[in-house]
């Protein structure tokens, strides 16, 4: 069952950048947009399961940082060989300084 | 079979690997609408090659590029297991290994190389790597042996030296150049992969040729002996020009081609790792990393249904050994110009030309850590940037682009 859970302050992502967020044991990609907006997706690549924490990200979308894959962050839509499938993504709000995501 | 000029015989790829299998996407993306087909002489289907030296407990990682159902619903037809004899460019036709001959309007050569094997007596023994069958061949013998002599201390050799150091096998590797990595690695960076190797106790020796292989090992021309019972050659590669020599297209260490990948034959494309490239220069370069295949790929598809686009994209590699990631774009050759430092032992190099633009990068370091940076370098290539600015790890590089 999703439910929303507090991952971290705003401040902790850089514009047009993103953070790991650790849950359980699932692994996700928080994102902050050039334009202020928020967006989470899976942690890992859908090519070989690399994390995306350390990717390039440009505009609104996230280059794995081992094989070149992109993906728009705010679909999860593949974007770039050599991924084909794309990531999950998730619901974000922010309330104050906090971001939260619906996991 | 016609000789028309009006038929649609459609585009024949020969070649699918990496290369062949993105240059029949790209056509097919570009919304070219005849038939493409690919011819791959391997039995199997398309598949990734840089998981071949990483490879899992079972062994070799096979990692298709594709499924059927994707080339069935972009309407490519793969001929696997077939290869081409010849070309016969008067008729426009591909003579095949199973007696078809299939009809082109347009042809791409993506014939990729093959491993260079040694010369010395015995050479025949040593295993290389390129294909699933050459990796699986190499994890089945590893599992009975206990010590193994590498040659060839590039990126391959190095990679697999890591992989079988790490299931516990005494691993020599031997070089015939003066350094390890001569070759594509900038000297600092060489230095501390080298030195990584010998903390985990694999043994590197430069400037050291081969003098024979037998059953039991390595005998150098110096006269000492290695003993060995796998012995891997990982001495780089040579193109599969032979089909473009023989149909008397111009051939040089690779099959010569322009900026937009068109060999002598306007009709004819070569791409990836058999392709030598004219430069802006007036040179011929012929790269061998897997990005340059997909990157090479794109360009020919793109231009066999019918495009003008130009391979001008910078060269990217990585490598993993250990825990370490490497990283390089563009051009690294000579000294670098600034050095940025990052924590944990990870580090930049970036090379500026005598205008102050920025050549080429490479970086070094645990796991992904240089690889933000290595990209935003990829961008930047071209572009005026401050060494001042590459220099401090504070700066966010992505400033220098937004400014670039």
């Amino acid at each position: 069952m999703a439910e929303w859970i507090d991952a971290c302050a705003t401040d902790d992502i850089d514009e047009e950048d993103l953070i790991r967020f650790d849950h359980g044991d699932r692994t996700f990609a928080i994102y902050r947009s050039p334009n202020d907006e928020f967006f989470c997706t899976d942690g890992l690549c859908t090519h070989e399961q690399v994390h995306l924490e350390d990717g390039l990200v440009m505009d609104y979308v996230i280059e794995c940082p081992k094989h070149n894959g992109q993906f728009d962050y705010r679909t999860g839509e593949a974007k770039r060989a050599p991924v084909c499938a794309n990531l999950g993504t998730y619901p974000v709000k922010v309330e104050g300084d906090r971001v939260f995501v619906e996991i | 079979m016609s000789s028309s000029k009006s038929r649609m015989a459609g585009i024949v790829i020969i070649g699918a690997g990496e290369c062949g299998i993105r240059a029949a996407f790209a056509a097919r993306d570009a919304g070219y609408e005849g038939a493409i087909t690919v011819v791959g002489d391997e039995q199997t289907l398309p598949y990734e090659r840089p998981p071949l030296s990483k490879p899992d407990a079972s062994g070799a990682v096979e990692k298709p590029i594709t499924s059927p159902e994707i080339l069935s619903e972009k309407a490519i037809d793969l001929k696997w297991g077939v290869s081409a004899n010849a070309i016969v460019r008067n008729a426009q036709e591909v003579s095949l290994s199973d007696g078809g001959l299939l009809a082109y309007d347009r042809l791409l050569l993506a014939t990729g190389a093959r491993p260079r094997t040694l010369t010395c007596p015995g050479g025949d023994r040593a295993q290389v790597l390129r294909t699933i069958k050459d990796a699986n061949a190499i994890y089945a013998a590893a599992e009975n042996a206990t010590k193994v002599v590498i040659v060839g201390a590039g990126l391959i050799g190095l990679e697999l030296a890591a992989e079988l150091r790490t299931r516990g096998l005494h691993i020599t590797v031997v070089e015939a150049g003066p350094r390890p990595l001569g070759r594509n690695v900038p000297e600092r960076l060489a230095t501390r992969l080298a030195a990584k190797h010998q903390e985990e106790g694999v043994s590197i020796l430069c400037g050291v040729h081969i003098a024979s292989c037998t059953d039991r090992g390595v005998e150098l021309e110096d006269g000492r002996f290695l003993q060995a019972d796998l012995v891997i050659a990982a001495v780089g590669v040579v193109p599969n020009d032979e089909l473009a020599r023989s149909t008397g297209l111009t051939v040089e260490n690779g099959i010569r081609v322009n900026g937009q990948l068109m060999t002598d034959d306007p009709l004819i494309y070569a791409a990836g790792d058999c392709a030598a490239v004219r430069t802006s220069e007036g040179n011929y370069r012929r790269y061998e990393t897997w990005q340059n295949a997909q990157a090479q790929g794109e360009v020919a598809g793109r231009n066999l249904g019918g495009g003008d686009a130009s391979f001008d994209v910078p060269v990217w590699f990585w490598s993993d050994q250990y825990d370490l990631g490497l990283q390089g774009v563009g051009d690294t050759s000579g000294n670098p110009t600034v050095i940025r430092v990052l924590g944990d032992g990870a580090e930049i190099l970036f090379f500026l030309d005598d205008i102050g633009a920025l050549a080429g990068a490479a970086g070094l370091g645990r796991g992904n850590a240089v690889a933000k940076d290595i990209k935003i370098a990829q961008r930047l290539i071209g572009a005026r940037v401050d060494a001042g600015l590459l220099s401090d790890p504070a700066h966010n590089l992505k400033k220098l682009l937004r400014a670039a």
